[in-house]
């Protein structure tokens, strides 16, 4: 397999996980002959029938209500949440039952779905498809909240979401659904949910990103490289658990902890990641941690996304009021 | 001007409030002894499950508990009517369907006694504990459904609601869905005319609350829910419906809720006497 996109890997993911078990099935709305509006499931109901591939009526309560009851009798439904502004109907169904079956019927009845959505903005999408609300989902006792940031990791974690018993909501950035391309092997492997990734190696400072904002934060990383400041970049991967001693070890060697996201800062991801590292670790720690967030306002359109959207500059500046004094 | 389409809703009844037939034939299962003792006695069961239930409440031994006292003859026709194998997808108060699917009483009495250990009760292992948020158990149902129309099974995934419950969205979603899909699901309305303190009327301007069905293009009838035969007619018919491929029902069982709504809530409030009293006499286990 060459070189393909995150939205190439998450198909990829879904094709192999249904060529290899008859109980996944892939549910939302178009995402039949259509093959979903960002084309992740182009192709599956070709290949695989329409019985497995289903164009829901246009109704997201139902797509998260009927999930649970299929996931209840033995299926493995993957459902497509289209925008991201238009996942809040799930929400009822996702803390209600998804969340909490296993746990209310003392492990009888388990509900092993995945909500898959677009996540994020900077593609210059129409008002309510930009929102970043992965914070929402992690706030959900029994429901892990999954972000990939490459290929590569959106085919092994959606490989996983999909073969994990629970319920997984998985949060994909749209803006780099096309960015990139990686190599990614189609081999059915997948990666470890829980579980953070290093992807750049550093002393001075911690940065813990996940989603699109990855890309700013390499390139922050990159360019202070210059000027002898080691960053090490963190990608967060699974919001909800968050695999805390990864960061702890980090922080712990470098003293310093910047947290980037796109979502607004109030009780968004990064206050708990901030608050876990200010429990198990303040004592590691030289200077204040600093968060590099969305605005505590509405996501705007798409002429000031960008401005509201954290910056490489914004990042820069908060890596060396780490370092100050 | 032309007419686009037309729509009915039948309404079964086969016994009057004293239990005489009024019909000239009646259903086979009205022949069938040993049955119409098994349902019977559930009723009686379930009657004096209750009366223990609100006792124990009382006495501080259990939570806030949902009396079923008047729905008697719909739940336990739904218990009945089906296999081990459907799933059964209830709200809070169907005991006498879950008794005859093999729910234990004291497994009831765990869960309202404020432990999760009555929801993994004995009846079958894939039917879903009590479900409080209003309406979402439809969607549960509809996905079942789906899944047994997958694998091509011939099981069937039924549902409960309450005239409350048909006001959400949630409802009205799973109709058209299991309608558009033509699914192997039964839908039961325990139209048990309040909900805690608002009345049928409130709700909605239906003159019927089965008419709801037809919009999301499924077959729904009306039934007297008190009437322990037409109820168990409904769905003999709906179940086969739905095993042999024929789609989705909409039952309406008209009901009256006799008790409180639950036992924190007091019904002398809002509602007058003389229309308990009306309901009473309709009512569909009588005392002995
Ligand atoms: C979504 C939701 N909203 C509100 C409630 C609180 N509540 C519990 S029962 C009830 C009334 C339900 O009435 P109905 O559907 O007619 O069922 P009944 O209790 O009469 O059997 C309400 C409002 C709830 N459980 N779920
Ligand atoms: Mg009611």
């Amino acid at each position: 397999m060459g070189a393909i996109t995150l939205i190439d890997a998450i198909n990829l993911a879904m094709a192999w996980e249904m060529e290899h078990d008859d109980s996944v099935v892939v549910l939302g709305e178009d995402v039949g002959v259509n093959g979903g509006v960002f084309r992740a499931t182009a192709g599956l109901q070709e290949r695989f029938g329409k019985e497995r591939v289903l164009d829901t009526p246009l109704a997201e309560a139902l797509i998260a209500g009927i999930s649970i009851g299929m996931a209840s009798q033995g299926l493995k439904p993957v459902a497509e949440i289209q925008f991201s502004g238009f996942i809040y109907p799930t929400i009822d169904q996702m803390i209600n039952h998804a969340g909490r079956l296993r746990s209310r019927t003392r492990g009888r009845i388990g509900v092993p779905m995945v909500l898959r959505a677009p996540s994020g903005g900077g593609i210059h999408a129409p008002e309510h498809h930009s929102e970043s609300n992965e914070a929402f989902f992690a706030h959900m006792p029994g429901i892990r909240c999954v972000i990939p940031s490459s290929p590569a990791r959106a085919y092994g974690l959606l490989l996983a979401a999909i073969r994990d018993p629970d319920p997984v909501v998985f949060l994909e950035p749209t803006r780099m659904y096309r960015m990139n391309k990686q190599n990614v092997e189609d081999n059915g492997e997948a990666l470890p949910l829980d579980s953070c990734f290093i992807l750049k190696e550093g002393d001075d400072v911690t940065l813990v990103s996940w989603g699109a904002m990855i890309f700013e934060t390499l390139k922050a990383a990159k360019e202070l490289e210059a000027d002898g400041i080691g960053c090490e970049v963190i990608d967060l991967a699974t919001v909800s658990p968050i695999d805390i001693d990864t960061i702890l070890e980090s922080v712990e060697k470098t003293g310093r902890l910047v947290i980037v996201h796109e979502a607004p800062l109030s009780c968004g991801v990064g206050a708990e990641v901030a608050a876990l590292v200010a429990d198990k670790g303040l004592f590691y720690l030289h200077a204040p941690i600093q968060r590099v967030t969305g605005y505590d306002a509405v996501m705007p359109l798409f002429k000031l996304e960008h401005d509201y959207m954290p910056s490489v500059n914004r990042i820069k500046g908060a890596i060396r009021k780490t370092l100050e004094d | 001007m032309t007419i686009s389409a037309k729509f009915e809703i039948k309404y079964f009844q086969y016994l009057d409030p004293a239990g005489k037939p009024v019909a000239k034939k009646l259903p086979k299962v009205a022949e069938d002894r040993d049955e119409m003792l098994r349902m019977y006695r559930m009723m009686s069961q379930v009657r004096v499950f209750d009366r223990k239930a609100i006792a124990l409440q009382r006495t501080g031994q259990l939570g806030t508990y949902a009396s079923s006292l008047g729905h008697e003859a719909t739940h336990v026709a739904i218990g009945a009517a089906m296999r081990p194998e459907d799933a059964f997808f209830p709200m809070y108060r169907e005991y006498g369907a879950q008794f005859m699917r093999g729910v234990k009483m004291e497994e009831v009495l765990l869960f309202w006694g404020g432990d999760e250990r009555g929801n993994d009760f004995s009846g079958p292992k894939h039917d879903f504990p009590w479900c409080v948020p209003i309406a979402t158990q439809f969607h549960h149902a509809v996905g079942a459904a789906m899944a047994y129309k997958y694998r091509g099974e011939k099981r069937v995934a039924v549902s409960v609601i309450g005239d409350g419950g048909t006001s959400q969205g949630d409802f009205y979603e799973s109709l058209n869905a299991a309608g558009a899909w033509q699914l192997p699901v039964v839908f039961v309305i325990a139209n048990n005319k309040w909900a805690i303190s608002v009345p049928l009327e409130l709700q909605t301007r239906c003159e019927t609350l089965a008419q709801k069905g037809i919009a999301g293009g499924i077959e729904s009838v009306q039934v007297d829910g008190n009437d322990i035969i037409a109820m168990r007619e409904a769905m003999d018919t709906a179940l086969d419906r739905a095993r042999k491929g024929k789609g989705p029902t909409l039952i309406e069982a008209v009901t009256y809720r006799l008790s409180d709504h639950t036992t924190a809530d007091d019904a002398r409030r809002y509602r007058k006497q003389e229309e308990v009293a009306e309901a009473e006499a309709k009512e569909p286990a009588e005392e002995s």
